[in-house]
């Protein structure tokens, strides 16, 4: 059923007993063609994008717990494809441009808002690296302006800008980045691929591969027995490594604990994301009124989905150091995604050496931005046994060529990216 | 009034006069704001979140949805404030919140009007055409509407501390079960810290009439406060909350130093974070109240029993005349009977469960108070107050009746929160009708209500146990003590999930507006996982965290989907337990002690020359010297570094990282962690360095000296200092534990000036008049270690200007009287003192490559070091450096640029183009790393990193810049601007 | 977290700088690009007991090897890097 402002209103005379399931909770039904590992928000949109671009009639999404359980429900719901190196402004732009039309095409308000992302500077050499930044955003066709201090403080008022141990100078501004509502990306996705037909496939958890005598991967043991398909895609964030060592691979990536923050509800009060450009911490404020923030990953391995206090302590910091006045304000909850750092801090959306297994891995914590073209590329990949061209850097042969997208030059150290 | 005129822990000699949105009211000291609203008789408190309707006070704790305020004015006013938790103090100022334009009139209250229309989710299926009113029309409404209290927009004014405690035994929770467990842990000698959240220690104690030891439970508190007072290894933390569990039993607890005060003394912190490292920990943080479901049950009026029942005997207030009691547990009819015992006029008690228990009869009828068993309320009415309910008995008969207060109790949910935070997750226990944490992480223990076991006898022998135990387990022995006799209390309980046939809306959560309406659309639309039901719905997602109708909801759930609670589970709580000021937990580490400054040796003397700092990391550098006849920033500059180039300037580069490797095998280590090598070096020379990370990428570049033969001197980059000395201890001690070499960083040791330009050697050897500092005896890269007026100082021959240059060290604590003193000698030379720009001036002219070239993006090769990486030996990165990527000759690799019209200005960052091609990242060269205005070449210079670079001189291209200030024409060249022949530093 | 040093006593985890896995052991300098790509880059990246690479810069400057799990965090053990066997 459509949703729309009409359709709720019959609900208010009707009680709302026209509501169907906004996916179909399918049982296994293989074989088939396509079967995407996670249900996360990249699998989902993988799935989608599959059925309605590709026209890829038989696809399942295995899921192991519940829908959007892992990293599409657990960070800080900013988009922005503000990205300096090539290979990611491209992608991450498409991405951009997919978020932009994604609620007409999926027919679900996922509260997408361009309300502008700021990282702020505060030094020259800072100052110059964004500039640097903002220029190659321009030359792939995205917006990027550099503003001075008189302009961050017309947007923020309510920032630190006279006690200030860094004071800010300027920032980086995309008008066209903002916020989106994680959990409905990931129900808008199940709901529209539900609709042409994706088997959604919840507590069903991968616990092998089947592969044929030539060695190719067939299909997959689950919890829920054998499910057999043509070709297999993974899409499971921090658990990347774990799915991979089913199949006997190793991959360039760590899991690692990023925390992530809100507070009670206020009156609004951001305009839109601000990043502290000399410590880790940003923040939005969700239409509810929390304000949203983060900062740093906890910097060791962890598949725990949760932190510890340094890392708290360091957030706060940085948030304090930049809006003074939000130390009355309570942090009311917090929460874990196990983040799947690869060593450049750049994705892999690629073939795995395996025939027929696919892998959509790498994130960072770059990921939930990345929903829709990761969706759509790797949809393209597995229809087409060929790399989409916005996502063609991402690799997995580059780390041994060298051809790394390394963003923050700290080399293959993944707590540091 | 509804104050009594006895009774309670109230101090009526001590009156405090407070305003609750603008009317002046008083209470009594001992009160919190919720007890002295209810004293003073006002019911309507709040609005809810969503529909704006009416709300009172529910509850007498942390747990309470619906009494938000905003508490204190102007830079202290504190959003969102429990009232039920704030303790009254003279002059308290609270506000209500979400209501416009006032709390009683509240036109958002229009919402409750569209309320068919605003189920669960519901803007998830609207609110998309056109696509672009949702920035412009749709979201600012909707954030309007939503939030709650405003946040102050200044400055928190006021300060937080922190501290670290250790102890054997961390009790969480003074009531009865708590008390006694610090007890049995301390009487065993085991260090103890209690933490109570409220400012005094009993818990339900304080709230209920019960006998200890043959005397009021409010006695046996005080002697056991008293005890533990007098131990030396017991620690009482009060007005604090234990927020998380972390690892290695490490607990974060607030602690509320001053917000029972107007505002907090001078010099003394508001709150105090506490990081507490316990090797057992005892949880007995009791139990909250559950609601009922019934129409209309979010009206003000409608209370938990439990909190009429700590009103009336902890408070000395009534919320009502004509309470009605509605309860599934015989703590509702403890409730019924304190209260009476109060004086309290309760005229019915409805219990839903087929019997009342056992002497309730007698005791209603003793009291006067009708009783109607096996009945279910099914609607409450009243327009902003309750004014009746109505209730159907098992033969379905309704009756009606009036009321000013329904005091509800629909079963217990033990606290456990802090023991989930771990990942332990909570089981349905069908015994006691609640979810337990069976499985609590190693060394918790919960104990009392919290472990589900709600009787008072109970929860003083679990806690003496709990504490004992733990004691016992660390090895301390646990002296033999009789646990006190206590009055008995039944703690039978039926849950009741669901009422049919209730008119109005029955509220689940009650802040966020959540309906058991909501709960069955969300499973009808296939939100069947409890974690989906909360994001769904937003069940749990208030300010109080689900902790009164979470539950509820859960059950809800079950009942549709036809499982059991055991079944669908619950959700783990995550820290923290209440919400913490974000000050706590920045401490001190804000603004300006956001980060702690480093200064060098020379700050004091060039903060008295003018100096302009800059941020270098942590450190603090002169960026400047300006002088009064300087017009502007690029004077000071160009005048320091024209001052160099012509005579002599000196420069304070202590902030380089710089460490001492000792060791026979010093040489042989330095040869594997440079490109080039080091063993070869000769006693009293140094040798410019590149490192390469595995990866094949430049880690970092610096001089190092070889002092002895067994002794060298390594200097690193400022930004890269402390990660060098991790690398280096890393390759000697997980590498190549083999090599006989040690290291130490003394950068803090050492104060370092560079003495720069042909004057150079005139200075210092006024300053060392007994050193032959002369070409031949010191030729360029040359070293040696003397002594100066006393203490040991060291000179090298290096430039990194490109003149006749030294660096002069010399103990830290010296540095300040050496940069005077050559600063004093040199003033007939003309000498100036410059900083970071002018050193970044002279050393772009000489295209030294520096902090914006060492990105961690580059090879040796792109900076021109490709020569240097020796081929010779093994070292770190050089398998990884030969990659095809890292060796392609159309990498962008080192140049210099010039503008080609030579009044315009470069700028970094910059990207670089062809001329006249399209702005198009497929025509991206490469950028511009680092500019100056070189006073040497009169116009902007710049280096660059651009694609097929050497190759490039003498090309034009486009510095392509629309962030700032848009195209500049460039030219390529050398990257040497200033002396390539390099005849100046020989000099 | 709380890293028992075994060279300074039980400290704050937040004295202590991580570095992973502390298996993978760089290969011998002819092993070849493929051997040093696999040592770069590539990580079993354990759902479980994992040994791993902590410094104590802001105490006694070891590196050490602990041995965590990384489901619960849980260290089991702590050794200096010298002289140990990941």
């Amino acid at each position: 059923m459509r949703y729309s402002i009409f359709a709720l209103a019959r609900g208010a005379l009707t009680k709302h007993r026209h509501w169907h399931p906004a996916w179909r909770d399918a049982a296994p039904n293989g074989p088939y063609d396509v079967i995407i590992v996670g249900g996360g928000g990249h699998g989902l949109a993988t799935a989608y994008y599959l059925a309605k671009i590709h026209g890829v009639k038989k696809v399942a999404v295995l899921e192991r717990g519940w829908i959007g359980g892992g990293n599409a429900g657990r960070n800080t719901t900013i988009i922005r494809s503000n990205y300096g190196l090539d290979g990611n402004t491209q992608f991450y732009e498409w991405s951009m441009k997919l978020w932009e039309g994604l609620e007409q095409d999926l027919n679900y308000n996922a509260m997408v808002s361009q309300r502008g992302v700021l990282n702020l500077y505060h030094g020259d050499a800072q100052r110059d690296a964004y500039a640097r930044r903002g220029n190659a955003m321009r030359l792939h066709g995205v917006d990027a302006e550099l503003v001075d201090r008189d302009a961050v403080r017309s947007m923020a008022p309510f920032l630190n800008f006279d006690a200030a141990r860094f004071p800010i100078q300027g920032g980086l501004l995309q008008r066209r980045g903002g916020t989106a509502r994680h959990d409905a990306v990931v129900w808008g996705y199940a709901r529209a691929a539900s609709n042409l037909g994706v088997d959604i496939v919840q507590n069903c958890e991968v616990t092998g591969f089947v592969r044929s005598p030539e060695g190719r991967m067939i299909g997959v043991e689950t919890t829920r027995g054998k499910i057999m398909g043509g070709k297999i895609g993974m899409a499971v964030a921090g658990h990347s490594s774990q799915v991979a060592e089913m199949a006997g691979l190793r991959l360039p990536i760590e899991s690692h604990v990023l925390q992530a923050f809100v507070t009670e509800a206020l009156k609004p009060l951001l305009p839109g994301v601000i990043t502290f450009g000399a410590g880790h911490f940003y923040v939005s404020q969700s239409d509810k009124g929390g304000l949203v923030f983060g900062g740093d990953i906890d910097g060791y391995n962890s598949y725990a989905q949760r932190g510890n206090l340094p890392v708290v302590e360091d957030v706060c910091e940085g948030g304090m150091a930049l809006m003074p006045m939000i130390g009355r304000v309570r942090m009311l909850r917090s929460w874990g995604g196990i983040m799947d750092m690869s060593m450049d801090g750049s994705p892999i959306i690629d073939r795995s050496p395996i025939d027929g297994l696919y892998l959509n891995a790498g994130w960072c914590y770059g990921g939930f931005k990345a929903t829709p073209a990761s969706g759509w590329c790797f949809a393209h990949l597995l229809a087409r046994d060929e790399p989409h061209p916005v996502a063609a850097s991402f690799r997995l042969d580059r780390f041994a060529t060298g051809r790394v997208i390394d963003e923050k030059g700290q080399g293959a150290q993944p707590n540091l990216h | 009034m509804n104050r009594l005129e006895s009774g309670g822990l109230i101090d009526r000699g001590k009156p405090l006069n407070f305003v609750f949105d603008g009317k002046k009211l008083a209470g009594y000291e001992g009160d919190t704001l919720a007890s002295a609203l209810v004293a003073n008789g006002v019911r309507l408190v709040g609005r809810s979140f969503k529909y704006h309707r009416p709300r009172g006070i529910l509850t007498a704790g942390s747990e309470e949805p619906n009494a938000l305020v905003t508490l204190r004015t102007g830079a202290r006013s504190e959003p969102n404030t429990r009232a039920t938790s704030v303790q009254l103090f003279e002059g308290l100022v609270a506000e209500s919140q979400n209501r416009w334009p006032t709390l009683g009139f509240d036109l958002m209250s229009l919402n409750n009007l569209l309320s068919p229309m605003f189920t669960a989710g519901f803007y998830y299926k609207t609110f998309m055409w056109p696509a672009s009113f949702w920035e412009k029309v749709y979201e600012p409404l909707i954030r309007r509407a939503a939030g709650l209290g405003k946040a102050s927009t200044q400055p928190d004014p006021d300060i937080y501390d922190k501290a670290h405690a250790f102890c054997d035994v961390l009790v969480v929770g003074s009531g009865p079960a708590g008390l006694s467990a610090a007890l049995a842990a301390s009487q065993a000698k085991a260090r103890v810290i209690l933490v109570e959240d409220d400012w005094l220690l009993g818990g339900r104690l304080l709230c209920e009439d019960q006998d200890i030891d043959g005397a009021p439970a409010v006695d046996w508190v005080r002697r056991i406060e008293g005890i533990l007072t007098a131990m030396p290894n017991v620690s009482m933390l009060r007005r604090a909350t234990v927020f998380g569990a972390y690892d290695g039993g490490t607990f974060g607890a607030v602690e509320r130093i001053a917000d029972h005060l107007a505002e907090p003394k001078p010099g003394v912190p508001r709150q105090r974070l506490w990081k507490i490292c316990a090797k057992r920990t005892i949880l007995a943080t009791g139990a909250i109240e559950r609601p009922l479901p019934f129409g209309g049950n979010d009206l003000p009026g409608i209370m938990m029993a439990a909190a009429v029942r700590a009103y009336a005997t902890r408070f000395a207030a009534l919320p009502g005349n004509e309470i009605v009691i509605y309860t599934t547990t015989d703590s509702g009819w403890a409730a019924a009977r304190d209260l009476t015992g109060c004086g309290a006029n309760i005229t019915a008690i409805i219990d839903a469960r087929a019997s009342a228990p056992k002497g309730a009869a007698r005791f209603a009828a003793s009291a006067g108070i009708r009783v109607f068993e096996n009945a279910v309320v099914v609607d409450a009415s009243g327009g902003r107050r309750l004014r009746s309910l109505k209730l159907r008995s098992a033969d379905g008969k309704i009756f009606e009746l009036t009321a000013d207060v329904l005091a509800i109790s629909g079963g217990w949910n033990p606290v456990m929160g802090i023991g989930c935070n771990l990942g332990s997750r909570p089981v349905w226990s069908d015994a006691i009708h609640a979810f337990v944490l069976a499985n609590p992480p190693a060394g918790m223990t919960l104990a009392g209500s919290a472990a589900g076991r709600f009787s008072l006898a109970e929860a003083l022998d679990d806690g003496h146990r709990a504490g004992a135990a733990a004691a016992a387990d660390l090895g301390f022995s646990p002296p033999p003590t009789k646990i006190p006799p206590c009055s008995e209390d039944a703690t039978g309980s039926m849950p009741l999930w669901h009422v049919e046939g209730a008119k109005q809306k029955v509220f689940v959560d009650f802040q966020h507006d959540v309906t058991d309406a909501d709960i069955g659309l969300a499973a009808q639309e296939g939100f069947r996982s409890v974690e989906h039901l909360k994001r769904y719905t937003t069940l749990g997602m208030a300010t109080d965290q689900g902790r009164l109708g979470q539950v509820n909801g859960q059950a809800l759930l079950a009942r549709h989907l036809g499982k059991t609670l055991a079944e669908t589970g619950t959700i783990l709580s995550r820290p923290p337990f209440l919400p913490v000021a974000i000050g706590a937990f920045a401490g001190h580490h804000r603004e300006m002690n956001f980060r702690p400054e480093r200064r060098t040796a020379s700050h004091d003397w060039a903060a008295e020359n003018g100096a302009v700092f800059v941020d270098s990391g942590p450190w603090k550098r002169a960026q400047w010297f300006a002088i009064p006849s300087d017009q502007d920033w690029l004077d000071s500059v160009t005048r320091e570094a024209t001052a160099v180039r012509a005579s002599v300037g000196v420069c304070d580069v202590s902030t380089l990282g710089k460490i001492d490797i000792h060791g026979p095998d010093a040489g042989i280590f330095l040869d594997r962690l440079y490109i080039n090598m080091f063993s070869t070096l000769a006693v009293g020379k140094a040798r410019y360095g590149v490192m390469l990370r595995e990866d094949g990428f430049v880690l970092d570049d610096g001089t190092t000296t070889r002092l002895a033969d067994d002794h060298y001197f390594m200097t690193t980059t400022t930004a890269n200092a402390v990660k060098i000395m991790q690398h280096v201890d890393y390759c000697r001690q997980v590498l190549w534990p083999e090599l006989n070499v040690q290291a130490v960083s003394v950068t803090e040791q050492w104060a370092q000036f560079a003495v720069a330009g042909p004057n150079s050697r005139l200075l210092l050897q006024k300053v060392f008049p007994d050193l032959d500092l002369s070409n031949d005896a010191f030729p360029y890269m040359s070293a040696i270690a003397v002594t100066w007026m006393g203490v040991p100082a060291r000179i090298f021959r290096l430039s990194f200007s490109g003149e006749l240059a030294f660096e002069v060290a010399v103990p830290a604590r010296y540095g300040d009287a050496l940069v005077r003193i050559l600063m004093r000698e040199g003033r007939d030379l003309g000498v100036v003192a410059y900083g970071t720009e002018a050193l970044g001036v002279l050393r772009i002219e000489k295209g030294h490559p520096a902090g914006n070239e060492l990105s961690g993006q580059t090879t040796a090769t792109d900076l021109g070091f490709g020569r240097m990486m020796s081929q010779k030996k093994d070292y770190v990165g050089r398998v990884l450096a030969v990659r095809p990527a890292l060796t392609d000759p159309m990498r962008p690799s080192l140049v210099g640029l010039r503008p080609a019209a030579r009044s315009e200005r470069l700028r970094g960052g910059a990207h670089i183009l062809p001329l006249s091609s399209e702005n198009r990242a497929d025509n991206d060269l490469g950028y511009v790393t680092s500019v100056a205005f070189s006073p040497m070449m009169g116009s902007w210079i710049g280096l660059g990193l651009v694609s097929g670079g050497q190759g490039r001189i003498g090309e034009r291209l486009r510095a392509y810049d629309p962030v700032r200030n848009g195209d500049v024409e460039i030219e390529i060249c050398s990257p040497v601007f200033v002396d390539p022949e390099g005849v100046r530093v020989r000099g | 977290m709380r890293i028992p040093c075994p060279y300074c006593g039980e400290r704050d985890g937040a004295e202590f700088t991580y570095c992973g896995d502390a298996s993978p052991v760089r290969p011998a300098a002819d092993a070849g690009e493929a051997a040093f790509v696999d040592y770069v880059y590539m990580r079993s990246n354990p759902a479980g007991e994992i040994s791993e690479h902590w410094y104590h810069g802001q105490g006694c400057r070891n590196w050490l090897i602990v041995k965590r799990n990384t489901r619960t965090h849980v260290i089991s053990a702590a050794m200096l890097a010298k002289g140990s066997a990941p």
